[in-house]
Formats: structure tokens, sequence, C-alpha cells
């Protein structure tokens, strides 16, 4: 028994060296250039499936409601089998393509650049995509969506985060965010946010109104100080939220049993709360927002299929079913005729399209053009979103 | 059959190949899911993120763990998490020992075994449709809010704690009533036989024999306790303990090292907490 004993640690450390050793040789090698891959010059043969990462809402084959249905037209029209994951926050699905086991990604600018930086992405060929050329002029090639002149995806929809209110508490309607800030304490404990570093942003958006002082210009640029200034004004709200939200069936169901009575939203949150006391507003201040872009993936196992759904999803009838069910405005300039409300959600109005701040990774060299000061970039803002969460 | 025959008989002479070919596939197993994995997250722990593109960078350095040590927000969060294993741990104790005594020395076979059952019932539903369960009983208006008449404790830590204790409850009942299973009746009539009334007879009769199995409960919850982040994610508010910031850092923030580092503290407490158990000597009577 003794002599087994005594042998035991140095077996022990010849398996942890043996396993070190193996792990280095085969580990991940270092980061790669921008972009990956090269974009396809012409389509071949679909391959008969095609796997795809999506906001909740984006792809919908009628499992969650028979009436919400727009993937099975085209898995009739391109034989092309969809399979469909959906994720909560942009950094979920940043890591989720790092499995390599989808072909399309809807990325929203917080996670599009980071996307290209890493190589996860490849180049679009625009040409390939008859579709494309139904899109609004302002969403084509911009910061969120091309790296110098290259474009990496064509452009699905956009849309507004909005102040959710429960109509039977909250009184009078708010118009400003200042009730999730300044005077969250009115609503202790059932104050809820976004549970994302992104969200740092929205407090940058009701600072750049409230404390001009700080100088902030673009929410997603802000220098050591300016970030500071955020973190106090979440972590004074971090004391009357309830809970923070990432999953947006749990918000759904916070409003509809009462536990949360007011913050941030999405249009199609309020579209689904069944219990019909809750109101949206886009306050005063403005407000964060997204724009999405359809991606493919550098090593998209079904790279022809997923060229046809990039198409298919531009087309007017298919745009404006998506977008309408998510509640956002459309991306095609024909989505309109296939839906009613394209008003509200002011489809096509660059004037208004360019005072929302749309979702866009921090980076060390500022977003808003100073050079003379080194910005905060995304990982400093994860830290910071832990310590305000405590 | 001839080849079977032989090879029974050489393995019958070699008792050291006999013993390779057994313990080969489970060792492996062992070695690659366990000791593997284990290196690995120890690994990476050195290494960094490159902060824009995410991927890993192999260059060795001490920084995540030094954060993870030094850090206000970490030792804030390891000692909550800590008070909440501790706590559902205490609790589910108290609970355990009433009941687990009962079924093993008071009820008849039958409803014994009916106990047994009942105990294990609610191990057939999921984790998550039980989390959800206790969400819907301390949401407002819920039945919580009903039984008190509004001052259900709402979502928050006490939520977290009560939803916890009644998940690993089974773990814990289970063994402290296959160890009164062990003590014999005999003792505790000779205990009485002898005058000694019964909180004494508990004490130095029942307890120390028993103290092996609440140890082994006790590991169960503290280790479960240690490293849960979904139900702290349901009914916990705006909380976090150690297993939410290892899960942002492995999904939200895409930081792999800086989980890793993380996920080192449980099992660190986990070590300090087995070496302080192996010490009572409880673990050689389990």
């Amino acid at each position: 028994m003794n002599h087994n004993t005594a042998r035991r640690p140095a077996l022990l450390a010849g398996l942890a060296i043996a396993s070190v050793a193996l792990l280095s040789a085969c580990g991940t090698s270092a980061p790669s250039g921008s972009g990956g891959g090269e974009a396809l010059d012409e389509l071949g043969d679909t391959e008969g499936a095609v796997s795809i990462l999506a906001w909740p809402g984006y792809v919908e084959d009628g499992s969650n409601d028979p009436d919400v249905d727009w993937v099975s037209a085209f898995e009739d029209d391109t034989g092309c089998e969809v399979t469909s994951k959906t994720y909560g926050t942009s950094d979920e699905a940043f890591s989720l393509m790092k499995t390599g086991d989808y072909d399309v990604v809807a990325a929203s600018g917080d996670a599009s650049l980071r996307l290209v930086a890493a190589g996860d992405v490849a180049p679009v060929n625009t040409d390939l995509i008859p579709n494309y050329d139904g899109i609004y002029d302002f969403l084509k090639m911009q910061s969120w969506n091309s790296v110098d002149g290259v474009s990496y995806g064509i452009p699905h929809g956009y849309g507004v985060n909005l102040l959710m209110y429960n109509t039977d508490v909250v009184t009078p309607a708010p118009t400003s965010w200042s009730v999730v800030f300044d005077g969250s304490s009115t609503y202790a404990g059932k104050v809820t946010a976004y549970d994302s570093p992104i969200y740092i942003a929205d407090a940058a958006v009701y600072l750049m109104a409230t404390q001009p002082d700080l100088g902030i210009e673009n929410p997603y640029a802000l220098d050591e100080t300016q970030l500071a200034a955020a973190v106090d004004l979440l972590k004074q709200q971090r004391e009357n939220i309830g809970e923070y939200w990432s999953d947006y069936l749990k918000e759904i169901q916070a409003f509809e049993s009462g536990d949360s009575v007011i913050g941030t939203t999405w249009q199609v949150i309020q579209n689904s709360v069944t219990t019909g006391n809750t109101a949206v507003v886009l306050p005063d201040e403005g407000s964060t927002g997204w724009s999405d872009t359809w991606m493919i993936a550098s090593e998209a196992e079904h790279p022809n299929c997923a060229y046809a759904w990039l198409d298919y999803i531009a087309s007017p009838e298919a745009n404006a079913q998506a977008t309408a069910f998510f509640g956002e405005a459309p991306s095609n300039q024909a989505a309109c005729d296939f839906r009613d409300d394209c008003e509200a959600y002011h489809a096509g109005d660059e004037e208004y399209a360019s005072q929302v701040w749309y979702w866009s990774t921090p980076i060390a060299d500022c977003l808003d053009g100073r050079t003379d000061v080194t910005c905060t970039d995304y990982s400093a803002w994860t830290t910071a979103w832990s310590e305000i969460k405590g | 059959m001839t080849a079977a025959r032989r090879a029974s008989a050489y393995l019958t002479t070699h008792a050291r190949t006999r013993l390779a070919l057994l313990l080969a596939a489970p060792l492996t197993w062992l070695v690659l899911v366990y000791v593997v994995a284990l290196a690995a997250l120890l690994v990476t722990a050195l290494w960094t993120v490159d902060s824009f593109t995410g991927e890993i960078t192999q260059t060795w350095t001490l920084d995540n763990i030094v954060t993870v040590v030094t850090g206000a927000l970490y030792q804030a969060v390891t000692l909550r998490t800590i008070a909440v294993a501790l706590l559902v741990t205490v609790i589910d104790i108290a609970v355990a020992l009433p009941i687990a005594f009962f079924m093993a020395k008071v009820a008849s076979p039958r409803l014994q075994r009916v106990l047994v059952v009942a105990v294990l019932m609610p191990l057939w539903a999921s984790y998550l449709v039980k989390a959800y369960a206790w969400r819907s009983v301390l949401a407002e208006g819920g039945v919580a809010d009903w039984a008190t008449g509004g001052n259900s404790p709402g979502f928050g830590l006490p939520a977290t704690i009560m939803t916890l204790a009644y998940l690993w409850l089974p773990y814990v009942i289970l063994p402290i009533y296959a160890g009164l299973e062990r003590v014999p009746d005999s003792l505790l009539e000779a205990s009485s036989d002898l005058g000694a009334p019964t909180a004494q007879t508990l004490r130095l009769i029942v307890l120390p024999m028993l103290w092996p199995a609440i140890i082994a409960g006790s590991i169960f919850s503290f280790s479960l306790s240690l490293g849960d982040y979904i139900t702290v994610n349901i009914v916990g508010g705006a909380n976090q303990l150690l297993g939410n910031l290892v899960y942002t850092n492995v999904g939200a923030a895409n930081n792999l090292p800086l989980a890793a580092a993380i996920a080192l503290v449980p099992i660190v407490i986990m070590f300090v907490y087995l070496g302080a158990v192996r010490r009572t000597g409880a673990l050689e009577n389990l």
C-alpha cells in the first residue's frame, strides 16, 4: 500500500506535464489579420441545408406562432433546410460564431466589426445578391458592415432601444431616461436594464444631454473620465434595479407579473406582452439602437445556401415580414408595400436614422475622431460592467 | 474457443496484464475527461485575450490570477458565494436531520419506502423547471406573496438561498438517511436503558456515528451551490455569484483565460473544505 501512495504524486506530475505539453503543441495560434476567406465569385448548386444564428424573431418557421413563418417559403424555393439558433446579446453571438457551427449570422454593429477582425466572417460579393439593389443607400457600406470599402454583409433592419413602463404604476408617462437614472429610486426594486456592457452607452447618451461638461460626442467613444462618470451613474442605478435582463422572454414575464415596471426594451417585447398595461416611448435624450447585418461565416459549410438566404431575406416581402415581426424598420425600400406600420418606425427617414446611436464596438482609437486621448475599449467596458453589477 | 481458453489461461497467470486490461478503459476516460480538462483550465488561466479580435494569445502571464485574487469585485463575489453555499448547507442539514431520522427510525417499513420515493421524486423534474417554479412562487402576486400577506422576499439572495436549499435537499437527506440506517436500534435502547435522556443519546451516540454522513451531504450541497449560476440568474434579481462571473466571461466578455482563473476559486475552496473535513477524520468512515 505504502509504495503505491509514494509513487502516485510522480505519476500525477508526469500526467500534468504530458498534458501541458500536448496543449501547448496544439493550442490556438496567434490572432489572424482582418477578415477571413475570400468572397465567392460565382454561385454553385445549393447544398440542401443552412445553419443560421440570429436575434430572436429573425428566423421564424411557424413553430412559435403558426401565422409567423417566412422560413418555409425559403425552404420550398431553394431546398435549403434551415436550422437556426437565437442569441440574447451580441457578445453571445460573437462567442457562438467561434464554434464554427453557423453559416450565416445576423450581427449588430457591436459584434460585426469584431467578427471581421477575428476572421470569423467573409467578405460578401453583393453582385451575387440581386435584392441588394433594393436596399436603402444610407444603410449600404456603413462603418458597421464594411471595412476598407469591402462589404461584409447585407443590411437587415434597424431600430431603437425604447423605454418601456407599466402604465398602472408609472405616472405621469415618462419622456426622459431620468426615470431609470437620476430618478430611479421612485421605482426602487422594479427597474430593469439590459444585461450587457453595451448598456454603458445608454448611460452615456443620457450624460450627453444632462452633463454636457463631460464633453461626450459619441457614446461609444468614452475616455477614462467619461467612462467613470457613466459607471457612477450605473452604480447608482444598480441600487434600484430589480433584475437585469438579456433573455427577452424573462423581461416579458417580469413586466407581465409586475416584477419590473420600467426599463429599457425592444419593440418586439412590447408587442409580446399580453397583459396590455405597458407602453413604450422614445425619450427626449434620444437613444441607442441597432442596425443589423446578415453576414456569412468564413468557414461556412453551405456557402451557396447562405447566399440564397441573404438574397431571400433582403427581398421586399421577407424583409417586411421579418422586420415587422421584430418591430424595427426594414432595409428594403419596397418592404413598406408589404407592411402598414412603416411610419411608426420612420423607415427610410435618413434624418431620423442619423439621430440614433447604433451599437458599435468601443475601441482604443476614439470613434469620435479625438486623437489626444485613448478611449476605453470593449474589454474595459466588460470589466466595468462586472463592477457595476458588484 | 481455444483462443479464448488460451487467453484466459494467460490472464490467470499474469495478474498485472489482467489488471491493466481491466483498468485501461476507465483510466483513459478519467485522464482525458478529468485530468486533461483540469490541466487545460489551469493552462488557459495563464493566457490572455486580444481585446478586439477575441482570439486567445499564448503569452504566459499571472495577470488573470492576480486580478482575481486582488480585485475587490472578485473578493466580494467570492465571499457572497461562500456565504450563500454555507447557508444553503446549514438549512439543508437542519431540514434533512429530522426527516432522515423519522424515515430511518420511526416510520414503518412501508411508509419508509413511500418517503424515500417522495424524497427522490423532485429529482425526476428538470432543474430548470423547478427554478422557474420558484420564480413564479416568489414573483409579484405569487404564492409567497399570498401566503405572507404581501411580504414575499421577492427576487434576491434570500430567494436564491431558498431555491438552492430546495434543489439540493434530496442530496443531503439520502446520505444522512443511509447513515442513520447504520446506527443499530440496540444502541439507542441501551442508551435509554442506562438512563440517558433523548438529547444526550442524540449527542453522544447518534451524532458521532452520523457525522461522516452529514459531511457527505454537506459536500454535495456546498459544492453544488458554489458552482451554481442558473438559479441566481432566475430568482437572484440583480445579484451575481462566482458562477455568473465565469459565465459572463466565457459568454459575454469572451475572456476564457479570466473565466478559467475565476473557476480556480471554487476549486481552491473545495480543496480547503475537503482538507478541513479530512482532518476531522470523517472521510475515513464514509
